[in-house]
């Protein structure tokens, strides 16, 4: 049970002082740590607002420099987020539909019966970066072929391996979803960006430039996340054999079991906010027009809160974390993660007897003051 | 055996019978408008808020410490409010009216 291991990198900071900071581009953000503390900062966005002028700032690394579309609703505060929210929460609770899951388990069982007649596997680029891509296709309602296209991007959309932002490779996202918006327009069909051109807000239809925000954030925000929450699964599975038999032997626990995996893999360390008055969290004053972030990763350790904390309790019952986020903003996607996570471990655990870990490379994200492990760079196993 | 009656927020009347489990499992299998428990009943994702009505208060019972937490900070919040995937299913809850928060 070590490679599997994500530990609590916060921990210190989060019991002492209750935030840490981290240098971000010259534009520092106060990274708030206590489970109580995110969630008031989340809940309170009139004063750590995700919608300012400054489009790409409230992600970290911050975007200011690599991207102008707003991402919606991501980026937009109330009273205006709840129009935009409400034209895309329908279609986001697609996966909640008897077909859909259906699409989703025939994508999963393929998957897994492929790593299963190999030696090895790697399973960043092999197993995870596949079925997201291929999930993917069933959230948008495009054919399945598509998913190639994404899986030849490989598994950073916006990073490369030496630098963290990487505009060129941002550029191929932003670039195709502008084809693709001009083919919906060309050709309507029942796909997302059909949908969302033919949707109206405030009496009038969605611009090309919003229903790119939609798409930018519906491929940026399910990418890496989604490709960690799978990776680290199967890791987890490796070192804990016998929590892949309890599944099958009690398959009335999964979704519990998703909640916890997705509590202790937080595959979202933290999400900005930008601070519109001077104010204190944790009893430290932040400045308005600073920057703040919301750590769900350490949250999620949060020991007043969580019992075992740093253990994956399986069937843990309460559980109120915070890794698909909290109020305004929480996980457009989560439905769809969530049905990602239930089918893929009901179908590991029918088919799989066993993982062996034969190589791993970790995947450190590098806060200054804290060094989290968020997954794997790769990640070499067999299934048997 | 309970008997539980729903008020959604467009003043839907929903009478439902259980036996057992949670009352939001209750409440999503007979569709019951306003309550999704997207997270399956764990208490993290605030999508089963519910009013009790004041007279099943006692009946009921008042919100563990967590779940108060997170109701503190949903919108329509009041001390009637609880998150309903918290309430078990048995006699002692028979005949309660529950208003959904949303």
């Amino acid at each position: 049970m070590s490679k599997s291991v994500l530990p609590d990198a916060f921990q210190e900071a989060r019991n002492g002082k209750g935030f840490g900071t981290v240098d971000d581009q010259n534009d520092p953000v106060t990274m708030v740590l206590g489970l109580k503390d995110v969630r008031k900062c989340a809940h309170n966005w009139k004063t750590f607002q995700s919608g300012g002028e400054e489009v790409g700032r409230i992600v970290v690394p911050s975007e200011v420099a690599i991207r102008d579309t707003r991402q919606i609703p991501f980026e937009v505060d109330p009273p205006e987020h709840a129009n935009y929210r409400a034209i895309v929460e329908p279609w986001f609770k697609r996966p909640l539909e008897a077909d859909y899951q259906a699409s989703l388990k025939a994508i999963i069982d393929e998957l897994i019966d492929e790593v299963l007649a190999k030696d090895s596997v790697e399973v960043v680029a092999d197993f995870s970066l596949k079925l997201q891509s291929r999930a993917l296709t069933l959230l948008l309602n495009i054919p399945y072929e598509e998913a190639q296209v994404w899986i030849n991007w490989g598994t950073h959309v916006f990073r490369s391996d030496d630098t963290a932002l990487d505009a060129d490779k941002a550029n191929i996202l932003y670039d195709y979803i502008d084809q693709q918006i001009d083919k919906a327009i060309a050709n309507p069909g029942e796909d997302l960006y059909s949908v969302l051109l033919d949707s109206e807000v405030n009496g009038r239809k969605l611009s090309k430039e919003e229903v790119k925000g939609v798409m930018i954030l519906t491929f940026a925000g399910g990418r890496d996340t989604v490709i960690n929450a799978v990776t680290n699964s199967i890791a987890y599975f490796a070192e804990s054999p016998e929590s892949l038999n309890r599944l099958q032997n009690e398959p009335e626990i999964t979704g519990k079991a998703v909640e916890e995996l997705i509590r202790y893999f937080s595959p979202l360390t933290h999400m900005g906010r930008v601070v519109t008055e001077d104010t204190q969290v944790c009893e430290h004053a932040v400045k308005a027009n600073s920057r703040i972030s919301l750590c769900w990763a350490s949250a999620n350790r949060d020991e007043r809160v969580f019992e075992n904390a740093n253990e994956v309790v399986l069937d843990r019952k309460i559980n109120p974390h915070v890794g698909f986020g909290f109020a305004t903003h929480n996980c457009l996607g989560a439905t769809h993660a969530r049905q990602i996570m239930n089918i893929l471990l009901t179908s590991l655990s029918a088919k799989v007897k066993n993982i062996d870990i034969l190589y791993h490379q970790d995947n450190i994200e590098d806060w200054q003051e804290f060094q989290r492990k968020v997954g794997f760079e790769q990640l070499t196993v067999s299934f048997r | 055996m309970a008997k539980i009656t729903f008020i959604t927020s467009d003043n839907e009347k929903i009478e439902v019978e259980g036996e057992s489990g949670s009352v939001m499992e209750l409440a999503v299998e007979n569709g019951v408008e306003g309550i999704d428990g997207d997270c399956g009943g764990v208490c993290s994702c605030a999508t089963c808020h519910v009013h009790v009505a004041s007279e099943d208060m006692a009946k009921v019972g008042p919100a563990g410490e967590i779940e108060q937490d997170m109701l503190e900070l949903d919108d329509n919040f009041n001390e009637r409010s609880r998150l309903c995937c918290q309430i078990e299913i048995s006699d002692d809850i028979d005949g309660i009216t529950l208003n959904v928060a949303h």
